[in-house]
């Protein structure tokens, strides 16, 4: 299965019953993907006119209680952050696929990492932020689907999920039998009390996020804010590897944390003490991660932009240890070699 | 063992499909597999190829700087990635649409895959008399593996090609012994 097509399995399994998507390239075969399988399990799926009614189809259907996604490709997102960030004013869950591509405008359909910015630090307008995992094999965008969805309705909140071309077209073997959990999931609308799903018998619920009375906004901000702080101290995820010993430890998530996994093996194996933190959910950053490690000197970050994530590295480890930087953007993935190159002084056989 | 292959040729020629059937032939023989193919603007008679790594042990990235093995099956593609076999490596080479004459070499093997599969009547099928050479000259893969992932990505309704397929294997096989 490629990475595209695990993301659909995924979300069909988690009890996605609605999806509405524009057909845009790294990410096609998840539309596609989803177009065949959603017809199949008697869910809905909308090929829409745009971006934006994409994902304001998917803020309709989430207010009436059901599972919901959509995806795009880094142009495409830039379009859906009006809606992302009403999505998030409403207080509405949702998951959005990012499969990046190279930008800045219309760029070009390599693989990226440049819409870190847009996906942790809000992206849309106001004080808010979306949950943002980011899987590094076929199998973890599968089983990531899972999370999302659960994250999301447990906080009602977005989600995204943040992939890369590589990653949406490259294809592994994957393990995913889970078909009972798939109607189970589906059906969890009636257990959202605040859904608006006709208020028979009941008062009615009211979604929005146009607050005009005086102070009113302000106590709503204040009620997301706490939210954000309860995400940022229960979900943060991360994958450290022999972080107990390493003296150099590379920091990099998707994609290019497989890079940065083969070149760590590579080192060990010529005895070199290097480690790597991968964070899985990039809001909340996994600053526990970079906590109780005295041994370490240095940290690299790597990525395939020119230095987003490592903002919040810089943050994580505040001015206490060297943190160094490599990365290529616009479609160019840095080379093993070059890394070698530029941090460390012996060859390595890799 | 890992083996890092890069197959190219120009699309419609079913370099994709190639690339997929050593995967499945390798995961059916219980090996970790990677398949990244380039997925630009790839139109019939454009520039396609593939990056696959078959591996007994964790596969990182699936992108290929260096490979093991190199299946060209036309001119413009010897240019773009011969810089990239390892010393060593295994060059695979359609010569049926090669404008240069061969340069005879230490792992570097010419068959005109074309013109043989012009001879056996399907001219799509050059990508499986390649795969044939390539079982033959690597033994990474047997044939029977082959087979039977040819068997299982057949597409239902069109089961009357696995007969072909596995013909124009048999025959990659053979001349390329």
């Amino acid at each position: 299965m490629t990475g595209n097509e695990a993301i659909a399995e995924g979300a069909v399994q988690a009890g996605c019953v609605f999806y509405a998507g524009y057909p845009i390239t790294p990410q096609n075969e998840l539309t596609a993907y989803m177009a065949k399988r959603m017809a199949e399990v008697g869910r809905i799926f909308i090929q829409s006119e745009s971006e934006l009614a994409a994902i304001n189809m998917v803020l309709g259907v989430s207010a009436a209680g059901g599972r919901v996604m959509t995806s795009s490709s880094s142009p495409g997102i830039s379009l859906k952050q009006e809606g992302i960030s009403y999505l998030a004013g409403c207080q509405l869950p949702c998951v959005i696929v990012n499969i990046m591509r190279g930008g800045p405008g219309l760029g070009n359909i390599a693989p990226s990492q440049s819409d870190y910015f847009q996906a942790t630090k809000g992206g849309g307008h106001g004080d808010y932020h979306s949950i943002v995992l980011a899987p590094s094999s076929v199998q973890e965008a599968f089983d990531l689907m899972f999370s999302a969805f659960e994250l999301a309705d447990r906080y009602r909140n977005p989600v995204i999920i943040l992939g890369d071309g590589m990653l949406g077209q490259m294809m592994e073997p994957i393990y995913c039998t889970r078909k009972k959990r798939t109607t189970q999931n589906a059906q969890r609308t009636t257990q959202k009390k605040w859904a608006l799903t006709g208020c028979k018998a009941r008062s009615p619920n009211i979604i929005r996020s146009l607050f005009l009375a005086e102070g009113k906004l302000e106590e709503i901000n204040k009620i997301l804010q706490k939210k954000y702080k309860k995400i940022q101290v229960q979900e943060q995820s991360w994958e450290g590897l022999f972080l107990e010993d390493a003296h150099t430890v590379f920091v990099a998530y998707g994609t290019m944390a497989r890079i940065a996994r083969g070149l760590m093996y590579g080192l060990r194996k010529k005895g070199m003490k290097v480690g790597l933190i991968r964070p899985i959910s990039l809001w909340p950053f996994p600053l526990k991660a970079f906590c109780n490690l005295p041994g370490v000197r240095r940290y690299i970050v790597l990525e395939m932009s020119y230095g987003q994530m490592l903002e919040d590295v810089r943050l994580a480890v505040e001015r206490k240890k060297s943190v160094e930087f490599f990365g290529r953007a616009g479609g160019g993935i840095p080379k093993e070699e070059e890394i070698l190159k530029k941090f460390f002084k012996k060859k390595v056989e890799l | 063992m890992t083996e890092k292959i890069i197959i190219a040729g120009s699309g419609g020629q079913g370099i994709m499909l190639l690339g997929k059937v050593i995967v499945q032939a390798a995961l059916l023989g219980g090996l970790n597999i990677t398949w990244l193919p380039s997925y630009g603007a790839e139109v019939r008679g454009g520039a396609a190829y593939c990056m696959v790594i078959i591996s007994s042990e964790e596969i990182f990235s699936p992108y290929v700087e260096k490979a093991d093995t190199l299946i060209i099956m036309n001119q413009p593609s010897l240019l773009k990635f011969k810089q990239r076999l390892k010393h060593k490596g295994l060059l695979l080479i359609n010569s049926s649409l090669l404008r240069t004459p061969p340069k005879e070499g230490l792992n570097k093997i010419y068959f005109p895959f074309t013109e043989e599969a012009i001879k056996l009547g399907n001219i799509r099928i050059a990508n499986m008399l390649a795969l044939g050479g390539y079982i033959q000259k690597k033994k990474v893969l047997s044939k029977a593996l082959a087979f039977r992932a040819i068997e299982e990505i057949a597409p239902a309704g069109k089961k009357n090609l696995i007969k072909i397929n596995k013909k124009a294997i048999e025959e990659g096989i053979r001349i390329t012994r």
